[in-house]
């Protein structure tokens, strides 16, 4: 693992617990709620149009689902159950792909109690890797990894430069927005989308759209005013 | 919207109810996770069927279930793709020690949702193939797309491989023979009007009063081209021909022909499609030897019709003619 002390120092912050990653899970839940129209209008233009619906339903029983499982658990432990509610809710492409993203962050996070700027990066990893294997998908396909690579990436960019973790979550967020909106001119390779061939350009990608809110609801929940002293 | 419903949430729970209380000679429908298996699964010592989709298609595939076709169907909630939990208590139920064929339709999360399941399975020791069917030649198949879609074709599989099964043929035949007649089997589908999603409340997509999409996909995907709408002739053209031309169908060919209705289209428009597809045909050499004509994968409210064609030898002709007992399709030896 990282050295957490280190990384730390540079953050200038302690590392986020249990009930922090509970209220991640809680504000892109209330964002996925806020946004679903749009979600669902951006797959009825290039998609089937249940992406907003579909998640919805699955954040809807994730939080029946940790609220029963109270503050037992470890991190890696609620992002399983996260990601095993994802998977068995949700249906469609969504349900496998974000299951798979937080499955696969649960797993490196396992047996944790805390997770600080470097163990998010190496959660983050974890994710692309499992999302992209699940779904074959290269970046620049009009995807979910359009978005949560950029994030990502600006994230390692912004810790090596010795941003706080707020900061760099902030342009993690932020890299991330520009990643979704990069994709409106984009041909989609990948899901019902690329049946469309050309006619799927000049469309922003759902799931682009709600990757971009996951890491936009992190930079909410955690991206609190840095402590004095 | 006006549809014959309660709440829009409740649909694919209440339809099942409604489908378990009708055929409880043929099926049980298990809920949460909602599995529709057959009324004595397993079948000891015959290989089990499972398919399953998004809802909204029905007959599709819950419809299909019972002697000489499907085991189990896992319908998802409406054109959203089943969970693997649900595919998973599906394979565990029909699993009768000779192992059991997912047929899927080539669609991104029935895909993927399949895939999870298998390996669900097979952390359990229940051997499972998985065939995916891909017969829709509307969709350029390449590298930059998710392949065609599984339409018509899957419809014959299931009762193919389901006779196929019935007579004790084992796993790796059974899948063998699904892959063939995946091989082939092409279809096309047209829409006149759209659909519209319980939960969504409006169209999937609009289409004007005088227009017609050609090459549409069974959840309102966008297909190869919208024009004016035509006549009928016109319209088979549209679809027959690109067909005809995929596989390619050739003079002497004997063919299974399946007009498919989308749900809104009444049988009578079925029956001018069927005339206008045999002439089609005829002309070309192509003879009809079987065929089957009404709405079996529907979409929704959806007016319009879809084409399949499938090569018939004797094999299948003899497969086809096969008993079969279920909600959606029955007939006698």
């Amino acid at each position: 693992m990282v050295d957490v002390a280190e990384s730390e120092k540079a953050s200038g912050r302690m590392s986020l617990g249990h009930d922090d990653v509970l209220r991640w899970i809680r504000v892109f839940a209330a964002e996925v709620e806020a946004n679903k129209e749009q979600l669902t209008s951006l797959d009825s233009a290039i998609g089937d149009g249940d992406h907003g619906i579909n998640m919805e339903r699955g954040m809807s029983a994730v939080l029946v689902k940790v609220d029963a499982a109270g503050e037992e658990q470890d991190i890696g432990a609620l992002l399983k159950t996260v990601g095993m509610t994802l998977v068995s809710t949700v249906g469609g492409a969504g349900g496998p792909l974000y299951g798979t993203l937080f499955l696969q962050m649960g797993t490196v996070l396992t047996g944790r109690a805390e997770l600080g700027p470097d163990d998010w990066a190496a959660a983050l990893d974890a994710a692309i890797t499992g999302v992209q294997g699940r779904g074959k998908a290269e970046p620049g396909d009009k995807t979910m990894i359009d978005a949560l690579i950029p994030g990502r990436d600006a994230l390692k960019a912004a810790l090596a430069e010795g941003a706080t973790f707020e900061q760099a979550l902030r342009q993690s967020a932020d890299a991330a927005g520009q990643g979704m909106r990069d994709t409106i001119p984009l041909v989609a390779r990948k899901g019902r989308a690329s049946y469309l061939g050309e006619r799927s350009a000049g469309h922003q990608d759902p799931g682009a759209t709600s990757s971009h809110l996951l890491l936009e609801a992190a930079a909410d929940a955690w991206g609190r005013p840095e402590q004095a002293g | 919207m006006k549809k014959l419903i309660n709440k829009p949430e409740d649909v694919v729970t209440e339809a099942l109810h409604g489908l378990a209380e009708a055929h409880a000679d043929l099926v049980r429908v298990q809920f949460n996770p909602n599995v529709i298996v057959r009324a004595d699964a397993p079948v000891q010592g015959k290989v089990g069927l499972v398919s399953g989709g998004g809802s909204g298609h029905e007959p599709m595939h819950g419809g299909f279930v019972g002697l000489g076709m499907l085991d189990a169907a896992c319908p998802g909630e409406v054109f959203t793709s089943p969970t693997p939990d649900q595919m998973l208590d599906a394979t565990k139920a029909v699993n009768g020690g000779a192992g059991v064929l997912h047929i899927v339709k080539n669609y991104t999360g029935d895909v993927m949702n399949f895939e999870m399941a298998a390996e669900l399975a097979g952390g359990e020791n229940i051997q499972v193939e998985a065939v995916v069917i891909d017969d829709d030649v509307a969709v350029q198949d390449s590298l930059y797309t998710a392949g065609r879609r599984g339409v018509g074709t899957t419809v014959l599989a299931e009762k193919i491989c389901g006779a196929a099964a019935e007579q004790g043929r084992n796993l790796a035949e059974v899948a063998e023979l699904c892959r063939k007649v995946n091989a082939n089997g092409r279809s096309m589908g047209m829409a006149l009007t759209s659909c519209i999603v319980p939960a969504a409340g409006k169209p999937t997509f609009e289409l004007g009063d005088d227009e017609m999409e050609i090459g549409i996909g069974i959840h309102g995907e966008p297909g190869r081209e919208r024009m004016k709408l035509a006549p009928a002739a016109e319209i088979v053209e549209k679809l027959a021909v690109p067909i005809i031309e995929d596989l390619p169908f050739e003079q002497g060919d004997q063919v299974l022909a399946f007009v498919n209705g989308m749900g809104g289209t009444p049988l009578i428009e079925l029956y001018v499609v069927y005339n206008d597809l045999n002439r089609l045909l005829g002309e070309r050499g192509i003879t009809i030897t079987r065929n089957l004509i009404g709405p079996y994968i529907t979409s929704l409210e959806m007016a319009g019709c879809s084409i399949t064609l499938l090569k018939m030898d004797e094999e299948l002709t003899r497969l086809w003619d096969a008993p079969v007992k279920t909600a959606g399709l029955r007939w006698a030896a």
